[in-house]
């Protein structure tokens, strides 16, 4: 039971460099292993990634693992998952963390029920408990309109964090570490659901994850021409364009649009939300914004109780006049 | 091909935030005023396997775990079309995590024997865990594609486009699997009116603890791997500024003026 030692923290990585959601990774995880006097290790899968050793070690790794080979180049989540396992079995950590990702949502809870046990998912806090030494995972549930703490007396703790939940690691150059090629053996017959090819839908201009405006709409919207008057503002604005979970169903806009529990975490400084009621699950998606700006024609809409600045009108008046504005507040 | 999709009763996710309530004595949560529905992403895995049924034929299954089913939501699914219902219901399965529900689930579908494709809800609302799926293919040896948004059936396989956060990936498996469905596959299909009436007539199968010779101390929350240690409310302090205007659009512009005043653009 609880003779597993230390924090394994699985590093995202594209094009030789970590991710933010690794960052984040390591800094609760570092923040973890100093609570519990114990060793920070982490684990990179891929191909060409030696690189990723130095920069894990500043970010806070005491260890890193790295499975390094041409193989491993695609992400296959058969193969990856059987790796986690033999490299789990060989180095027992008590805790393992994963970003609530595309990779994470797949490959965390098939790892903790292959050690007989199940993975807290989409964590926004993580702590130690002082007097049993056990991780707690706090974690949005009923989409957000509850938060609930859970523990485990099995290891290893698995679980998943929220992306830009956590505070990233401040990589630190000086630090040491060691980097280690475990054991391990790809095994092609494990892959018995093959990721035959990977489709990007393409967006232009600014990537939503990453922009600093982002002009979001709603069921209100009524169609895809709206959202035509919604990108106009979005684009003077330089920011991105989002959405809620309707449109995107209905097809007015891109399925990557969508900002919520099952879309993009995003934490832009502004986000304005146009014809959105404001559910708790599309919340969970851009509470973390810095400015929420809401324009609804129901003033006792949930949107409202997050907004900082609101308008209450049917948006088709008021959105028109709001940007000639802007754009004219810009100019001068 | 038999398909069975597994879905629960919630409280109605889609009730707003502000009836929300938990109730202390109970660590338990509901929204007030609203009747609790079928699990929308379970909805959603209904209406895959009955997709997958117009296009090829299938033989489609639904399996609710939980207490106090009220037949009316259960029923759904059999409404919109599925063919058999079974409801693990019993006290012993009340309160589990994703692990007891998993296994419980998992004895059913080994019960059931014969099955090609096994559906689920990418999460339920109500735990937002996204596991159970995961659970029962891991329990079955079987391989398991999450995020599904479109299925289709090949010669002894199956296409599945998985939903990405950069677009999708397609993915080849061999059945039987276990995929669970995310909204992106498209509306649910409303119940029909003969629909509904045969799903009236229609009685479920009902199994109990021990018809899946499973001990109830694996089951529900004796069950549980997750200790659940707290359930609470976060708390929004709503300070939101109304900004006013004669018009429609003068307050639209006055909106502009303000972001500008309090440097927010
Ligand atoms: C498990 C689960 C996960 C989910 N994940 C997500 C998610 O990731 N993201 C997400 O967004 N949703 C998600 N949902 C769906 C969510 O519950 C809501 O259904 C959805 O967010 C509602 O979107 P909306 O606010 O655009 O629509 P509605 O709730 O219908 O609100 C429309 C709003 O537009 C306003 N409006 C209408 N016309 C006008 C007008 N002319 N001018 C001004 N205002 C107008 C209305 O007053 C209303 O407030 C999820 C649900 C579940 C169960």
């Amino acid at each position: 039971m609880a003779e597993n030692q230390g924090v394994l923290v699985y590093l995202e990585h594209r094009e030789g460099k970590l991710l933010p959601i690794a960052l984040e990774g390591l800094g609760a995880g570092r923040r973890l292993a100093d609570t519990l006097g114990q060793r920070l290790s982490c684990v990179a899968i891929g191909s060409n990634i030696a690189q990723l050793a130095s920069q894990a070690i500043a970010a806070g790794a005491d260890r890193v693992y790295l499975m390094d080979s041409p193989e491993l180049a695609d992400y296959q989540p058969d193969i990856y998952l059987a790796l986690m396992g033999q490299l789990v079995a060989e180095a027992r950590p008590q805790v393992i963390i994963m970003g609530h990702t595309d990779t994470g949502r797949e490959i965390a809870p098939r790892l903790a029920f292959r050690f007989g046990t199940v993975a807290v998912t989409d964590c926004v806090e993580l702590n130690i408990d002082n007097t049993s030494g056990r991780l707690l995972a706090t974690k949005p549930v009923y989409g957000g309109n509850a938060l609930a703490v859970f523990s485990t007396d099995t290891d290893p703790q698995v679980v998943t964090v929220r992306t830009k939940a956590m505070a990233p690691a401040v990589p630190n150059a000086s630090r040491q570490g060691e980097v280690i090629t475990p054991a391990y053996k790809v095994e092609p017959s494990v892959v018995r659901a093959r990721i035959v090819r990977r489709v990007l839908a393409e967006s232009a201009g600014v990537k939503l994850e990453d922009a600093a405006v982002v002009v979001a709409g709603g069921r209100g919207i009524g169609g895809a021409e709206g959202f035509k008057q919604l990108e106009d503002l979005a684009r003077l604005l330089k920011g991105a364009i989002g959405a809620s979970r309707p449109p995107c169903d209905s097809g007015w806009i891109s399925d990557t649009a969508q900002v919520g529990l099952t879309g993009k975490i995003i934490a832009p400084e502004l986000y304005i939300a146009v014809a959105i009621s404001g559910s708790s699950q599309h919340m969970s998606g851009c509470s973390g914004a810095r400015t929420i700006v809401a324009i609804n024609k129901d003033r006792e809409a949930n949107i409202f109780r997050h907004a900082r600045f609101g308008v209450v009108g049917d948006w088709k008046k008021v959105l028109p006049a709001f940007t000639a504005k802007v754009k004219e507040l810009l100019a001068s | 091909m038999n398909i069975i999709v597994c879905v629960k009763q919630v409280i109605d996710p889609e009730a707003p935030p502000s009836s929300f309530r938990i109730d202390p004595a109970t660590n338990r949560a509901e929204m007030r005023g609203a009747n609790p529905v079928i699990d929308p992403y379970g909805e959603y895995a209904v209406e895959a396997a009955l997709r997958l049924k117009d296009a090829g034929g299938a033989k489609v299954t639904v399996i609710s775990l939980g207490s106090n089913l009220l037949r009316e939501v259960v029923k759904k699914p059999l409404a919109m079309g599925a063919d058999e219902l079974i409801l693990l219901e019993d006290a012993a399965y009340d309160g589990g995590d994703s692990y007891s529900t998993a296994l419980a689930l998992a004895a059913a579908i080994k019960k059931i024997g014969q099955y090609d494709l096994i559906l689920c809800g990418r999460e339920a609302s109500d735990t937002n865990a996204g596991q159970v799926g995961a659970g029962v293919a891991e329990i079955l040896s079987l391989p398991c594609v999450t995020l599904a948004k479109r299925l289709e059936a090949g010669a002894g396989n199956l296409v599945v486009e998985r939903v990405t956060s950069a677009g999708y990936d397609v993915v080849e498996v061999g059945l039987p699997a276990v995929i669970t469905i995310s909204n992106e596959i498209g509306e649910p299909r409303y119940p029909t009116v003969k629909g509904i009436m045969a799903a009236k007539k229609k009685e479920p199968l009902v199994w109990k603890p021990t018809d899946l010779g499973l001990d109830a101390s694996r089951l529900g929350s004796a069950g549980r791997k997750v200790k659940l240690l707290r359930l609470y409310q976060p708390v929004y302090e709503g300070r939101c500024e109304f900004v006013e205007g004669q018009t429609p659009e003068e307050a639209g512009a006055n909106l502009a003026i303000k972001l500008r005043e309090a440097k927010v653009i």
